[in-house]
């Protein structure tokens, strides 16, 4: 009987991990991007990312307020709240701190997205307050999977909709991306911004809409693990943006597989860290991950080298 | 008709001052071209044409309108195209990308007429069409490269150096393909050339740039005769 417990304990991991996984992917997907069209960290993603789980919290407690109870109708108006909000940040954030800075130095954006994401902090934390904020169970409720002696194997309904919007949201994703205009544009103004212009492409434009992209990414995220954990604070961003930039290394910076994959491996790790080695100790696996893979494969597991053949 | 007029057109990078006061005409129909040594300044022209960079002073008009502060996507919408200097073909994406990439700004339309018309000009791009353009070779590129930029319809198509570092049977192609583009579509075409024995005989006129400066001009023959275009940029020179 033990086999079958230490069985249902790896699978109730690997769930878990996946959930996780799921949010950091998502968030890592505009790392990965930003830096692939302007070659920038964008060190602002991460509160991004928060602002998007603060648009949540209040868009669901004023639905509540409100009397709009039906979970799935709340859901979909509390993504689409978010996504507008959060994808405006991003816009702005674009605009006002990266843009004048093109052509600058590669380290004045750098600070500049430093100073952003300082300023976002601070701005959510004086408007919102410093103090956690929780949110009560919109979900609840899950499938067990497989009862045994002694365990029992589950996945919960947040976890299944984290799991399956992200799937569904990076599809949708990676066909926009390989099969549309706007994609192509994207892919072009990456290769080469000055050629990507001369054919007419409005490049600027086209960085806005990365940024956009990016931000709706992470306001889902935002949203869902607002629903999943039940608290935030104007703080949450830092972590999750590191580990999600971490993510992005991970699978190859640039590398939108990669983000998906990378993404999905930390929070693995995660959850398996934890429930064999130690909760306290998650965060120091993750980064110890970074630094493993900035020394034995800098270009991550799906990136490419930068070398080309011209 | 003058189709592109180039006044005292200056561009600097940074110190370096790239173009000290260039003028060039362009009418509606011919095949102008711009030799000239390394560094002469002739990409440089083309780029400035194209609002990247701009040009610090002079006047650039094109059909009539001043155009020094467009930026290059705005320049590409009035239908100037180039193919510039190393091709910059997008090595990522498939062949077929490069050449729906072309046709950004073209009715949508005109799509398939404007394929099947590249793919005849240059058919071995039908071969490579779901391949990586980076796999291509020079000359391949080369024909993608002046494809890419004939998908987007242009009535003043700019050439930078579309022979280099190409054998010698696919220069001769591509400099028939220049001519016929001229001859059939009656398509304007600035084109810059080291390989100046080819250009020269291709261009109804020509200008000789030289450090920033146009130092010469005139029908294309007339230099090809001319003794000193003769020593600078024909004699043991590529040809």
């Amino acid at each position: 009987m033990d086999g079958a417990v230490a069985l249902g304990t790896f699978l109730q991991h690997l769930i878990n991990g996946l959930t996780l996984g799921a949010i950091y992917g998502l968030i890592a997907i505009g790392y990965t991007m930003v830096y692939g069209i302007i070659r920038m960290i964008n060190f602002a993603h991460g509160e991004i990312y928060m602002v998007g789980a603060f648009v949540a919290v209040t868009a669901f407690t004023l639905l509540a307020v409100l009397g709009i109870t039906a979970v799935p109708l709340a859901l979909v108006i509390v993504l689409l709240v978010a996504i507008l909000f959060t994808a405006a940040y991003g816009w702005t954030v674009e605009r006002i701190a990266y843009r004048p800075l093109r052509g600058a130095p590669k380290l004045a954006p750098l600070i500049s997205a430093i100073g952003m994401s300082i300023l976002l902090q601070n701005y959510v934390m004086l408007t919102q307050g410093a103090r956690p904020k929780p949110l009560p169970p919109v979900l609840t409720g899950g499938i067990t999977l497989w009862q045994g002696e002694g365990f029992s194997l589950g996945i919960t309904y947040i976890q299944l909709f984290i799991i399956l919007l992200t799937v569904a949201l990076m599809t949708g994703f990676t066909l926009l991306i390989t099969r549309t205009a706007l994609g192509r544009a994207q892919r072009a103004c990456e290769q080469d911004r000055t050629m990507a212009g001369l054919l007419g492409i409005n490049v600027d434009r086209t960085i806005s809409m990365t940024f956009v992209m990016g931000a709706s990414l992470a306001a889902v995220a935002g949203v869902l693990v607002t629903m999943y954990y039940g608290v935030i604070d104007f703080y949450i961003g830092f972590l999750a943006g590191m580990k999600a930039f971490t993510a992005a290394v991970l699978g190859g910076i640039g590398s939108l597989p990669g983000a998906m994959l990378g993404g999905l491996l930390i929070g693995l790790i995660e959850a398996f860290f934890t429930g064999y080695v130690s909760g306290a100790y998650k965060d120091v696996a993750a980064f110890s991950i970074l630094i493993l893979v900035l020394v034995l494969r800098p270009t991550g597991l799906l990136g490419r080298p930068d070398i080309e053949k011209v | 008709m003058s189709l592109l007029t180039l006044k005292g057109v200056r561009t600097n990078y940074g110190p370096i001052e790239a173009l000290r006061g260039v003028d060039v005409e362009v009418n509606q129909g011919e095949i102008v071209t711009l030799i000239g040594a390394n560094g002469a300044g002739k990409s440089t022209l083309l780029m400035t044409i194209c609002g990247q960079p701009r040009p610090s002073a002079g006047t650039i008009t094109y059909e009539g309108r001043v155009i020094n502060d467009l930026p290059p996507h705005e320049t590409a919408k009035l239908g100037i195209a180039q193919v510039p200097e190393g091709r910059r073909i997008f090595p990522r994406m498939t062949v077929f990308e490069n050449l729906q990439l072309g046709a950004t700004l073209a009715d949508p339309q005109h799509f398939e007429t404007d394929l099947a018309y590249c793919l005849d000009l240059f058919p071995i791009l039908k071969q490579r069409r779901d391949q990586r353009a980076g796999t291509l070779s020079g000359g391949e590129q080369q024909m993608l490269a002046i494809s890419r930029a004939l998908m987007g319809r242009p009535r003043l198509l700019l050439l930078d150096e579309p022979s280099l570092g190409l054998a010698p049977l696919i220069i001769r192609r591509i400099f028939d393909v220049i001519a016929d583009l001229n001859r059939t579509r009656g398509m304007t075409i600035l084109l810059v050339e080291q390989n100046a024995y080819h250009a020269l005989k291709l261009a109804h006129r020509a200008y000789v740039l030289q450090q920033g400066l146009v130092v010469m001009q005139g029908g294309g023959k007339e230099l090809l005769a001319n003794p000193e275009v003769r020593a600078a940029y024909l004699e043991g020179g590529a040809h």
